[in-house]
């Protein structure tokens, strides 16, 4: 019997998605980390003549091919949702996280794009608090979305601070 | 520029007048001091010939030191006068420096100027004190100096005052204190006058006599100095076997024992080699043992009006006054080996000393450094001040006591096993008073008291292996430091609830705290 975890059940979360454009980022992320080792792996056959590293390469194959299929699944699986003194998250599939953040917690925002995310116009939000394992991060959101939940979180920790 | 610089030290209230000041004379020799003593060194290394054959006179002596250099080279003249030059430049320089190095107290914050061509002003507010260290090396003690360290949080941002009179910076630590509790100002004038042992400080220094009497008893009394010192109960005192007993049962004594049996195994077997390479290892270990002994032996801890205070070390002293809600976290740990003799060791987290600033960060995150259930339970309250004492003492007793009532905490399911073995039926938690308690670990038995008000965020994790045995693991987020507040194995039900809670309770008790401080909203 498993069961999975669901840490905002009590709350009736209404999640909000991440854009539908990210599961791109996520299948592009996928392809350039399995072609780089397959790479390494390809030359350590080829060139090096290491037998064995056929077995490595028929491995990044599959993962790659898995990563590429559950895309849009863990594309779906990011979450957010605002409650009235704290920003919920949630990530991954098969290792899901639930992060709860009170607004008065936050020291700083950033928004961050990389170059695929500038293709699609999509950023991602990072949300720092003074705990370096915090990690709290909201990727895939459109500019638009993402400018606008940096100035309603700000706004909100305003009201909220707490110091340290 | 204009602006005067006060210098009168004897007056207790002196320092946190809002007036500029100076730092102590011998400022400038201390802080070169370790310059000095390299410069020094290199002399030495390089005229040791010279000096052997000064008091031995060795027939055969090899002419080859700079000295002889400089005499072959018909250069004796330009090498002292550049000497002198560069001396002269030296005591120039940190005249200057000691000159152009002020501080000043105000009701807002601590400022700091220094430097000659670099102008540094550095600012801490008082409302972002994290506490207060003084620091006495054995070097400023014969001087009769300390180092005040206000501690604030964030990386490298803590401002040093070194070197003060070491008389007046109790003074001076507590009045900064007691500013930033935001006492009236008018209290302080009764405070400061009560605050002088004896009155006429003056008086005393003008003597060689005096100034020999103050620094011989500078060192035989213990590290604080503070007048108003804690009731007596409260101070945990250590017993110098049991602290001995602890290190040689610590990770660094086992690998003590691995490297001696290399040792004797390679000597055995002819291979001395092996000595030359393990031999400064075991020399740094036993440095590291002297340290620690000598640095724990004179560890005390006292409660204060204006927060805790834990004070540590032989020859160098430092004591800290952290104020309260400046803790973080609290953590209780056992290793195995300690477990037949129930010794604790306390640590704290809080934003002034993150991980890996200095070694000595080790030393001031460790608020006790051994110590009998007992000993916990009385620095518990000093380190939690908010919470409830019956409740703090069943649940600390409940967690270090293997036979009391384990009722208070949650537990791990039986199906926790697959992946802690040892420690599944000892993994949990339990929230009481606003205060979050965390136990798990085998090998280490941890338990963690969190304020809710002091953390982060919170998260509950569910990989592929703890859903198949529907498990899950919390962790609540804490500013760095070397605790960390995790449930590795627990039910997914007893998680989201754990989830939920913490979440409403980290809004709820910080909230609480606010009406405490309405000027700190907004502003910071």
């Amino acid at each position: 019997m498993s069961q999975r975890l669901d840490a905002a059940a009590l709350d009736k979360a209404q999640w909000r998605r991440v854009s539908p454009k990210y599961v791109v980022v996520v299948i592009v992320g996928s392809l350039i980390g399995g072609i780089v080792a397959a790479a390494i792996a390809v030359f350590a056959w080829l060139v090096l003549h290491w037998w064995w590293a056929w077995i490595a390469l028929v491995i990044i194959a599959v993962i790659t091919i898995v990563q590429l299929i559950i895309a849009p699944r863990r594309a779906r699986a990011i979450g957010y949702f605002l409650r009235d003194d704290d920003l919920l998250i949630r990530r991954g599939i098969m290792f899901q996280r639930f992060v709860a953040v009170p607004y008065g917690r936050m020291q700083l925002l950033d928004i961050e794009r990389g170059p695929i995310d500038r293709m699609l116009g999509l950023a991602e939000l990072r949300f720092v608090t003074a705990a370096a394992s915090s990690r709290v991060s909201i990727p895939g959101l459109v500019d638009s979305d993402a400018a606008w939940l940096r100035d309603r979180l700000v706004e909100l920790a305003e009201s909220r601070r707490s110091g340290l | 520029m204009t602006r005067t610089v006060s210098q009168t030290y004897t007056e207790a209230t002196g320092l946190a007048d809002g007036e500029w000041h100076r730092m102590h004379k011998a400022t400038p020799l201390l802080r070169g001091g370790i310059a000095i003593v390299f410069v020094a060194g290199i002399i030495i290394a390089n005229l040791r010939e010279r000096i052997i054959n000064l008091f031995l006179g060795t027939p055969d002596y090899p002419s080859g030191d700079p000295i002889d250099a400089i005499v072959r080279h018909n250069f004796v003249w330009p090498a002292i006068g550049i000497a002198v030059v560069v001396i002269a430049a030296c005591v120039g320089v940190f005249a200057l420096s000691w000159r152009v190095q002020t501080f000043r107290v105000t009701h807002q914050a601590v400022e700091l100027r220094s430097g000659i061509l670099r102008r540094q002003e550095r600012k801490a507010r008082l409302d972002r004190i994290q506490g207060i260290n003084v620091q006495r090396p054995v070097f400023a003690r014969i001087f009769g100096a300390a180092k005040l360290e206000i501690v604030v949080a964030g990386h490298d941002a803590n401002l040093y005052l070194s070197y003060l009179p070491s008389k007046v910076t109790e003074t001076l630590r507590r009045e900064i204190l007691r500013l930033a509790s935001g006492v009236r100002a008018s209290d302080q004038a009764e405070v400061g006058q009560a605050a002088v042992p004896g009155g006429a400080p003056a008086q005393r220094q003008s003597s060689t006599l005096g100034i020999l009497s103050d620094r011989v008893d500078e060192f035989v009394s213990p590290a604080d100095l503070d007048p108003d010192a804690a009731p007596p109960a409260t101070i945990v005192r250590m017993h110098p076997g049991r602290l001995a007993g602890s290190l040689l049962l610590s990770v660094p004594t086992l690998v003590m024992f691995a490297v001696l049996i290399a040792m004797i195994a390679g000597a055995s077997t002819g291979r001395l080699w092996l000595i030359i390479v393990i031999f400064p290892m075991v020399l740094s270990l036993g440095g590291l043992f002297i340290r620690r002994f000598s640095k724990a032996l004179r560890y005390n801890i006292a409660g204060s009006d204006q927060g805790v205070r834990i004070g540590f070390g032989l020859l160098t002293t430092s004591s800290e006054t952290i104020p309260p809600r400046r803790i973080h976290a609290v953590e209780l740990v056992q290793p195995l080996a300690w477990r037949p003799f129930g010794w604790w060791q306390m640590r704290m987290n809080t934003a002034g000393h993150t991980r890996g600033k200095n070694s000595a960060g080790e030393a001031r995150t460790t608020t006790l450094p051994v110590g009998s259930i007992r000993d916990v339970q009385r620095v518990l309250p000093l380190l939690l001040p908010g919470m409830n004492d019956t409740l703090r003492d069943a649940i600390a007793h409940a967690g270090m006591d293997a036979h009391a009532d384990q009722s208070v905490f949650s537990s791990a399911p039986r199906r926790g096993a697959w992946l802690r073995p040892f420690s599944w039926r000892k993994t949990g938690y339990t929230i009481a008073d606003g205060v979050i308690v965390l136990r798990h670990g085998a090998v280490w038995r941890r338990i963690v008291f969190v304020p809710l008000a002091r953390m982060q965020s919170v998260e509950v994790e569910q990989g592929p292996a703890r859903r198949i045995l529907d498990l899950s693991s919390a962790d609540v987020h804490l500013i760095d430091g070397p605790v960390h507040a995790k449930v590795p194995v627990m039910d997914t039900r007893a998680a989201e609830e754990l989830f939920t809670l913490v979440s409403a309770g980290a809004i709820a008790w910080a909230d609480a705290e606010t009406p405490h401080r309405p000027d700190e909203r907004g502003e910071s």
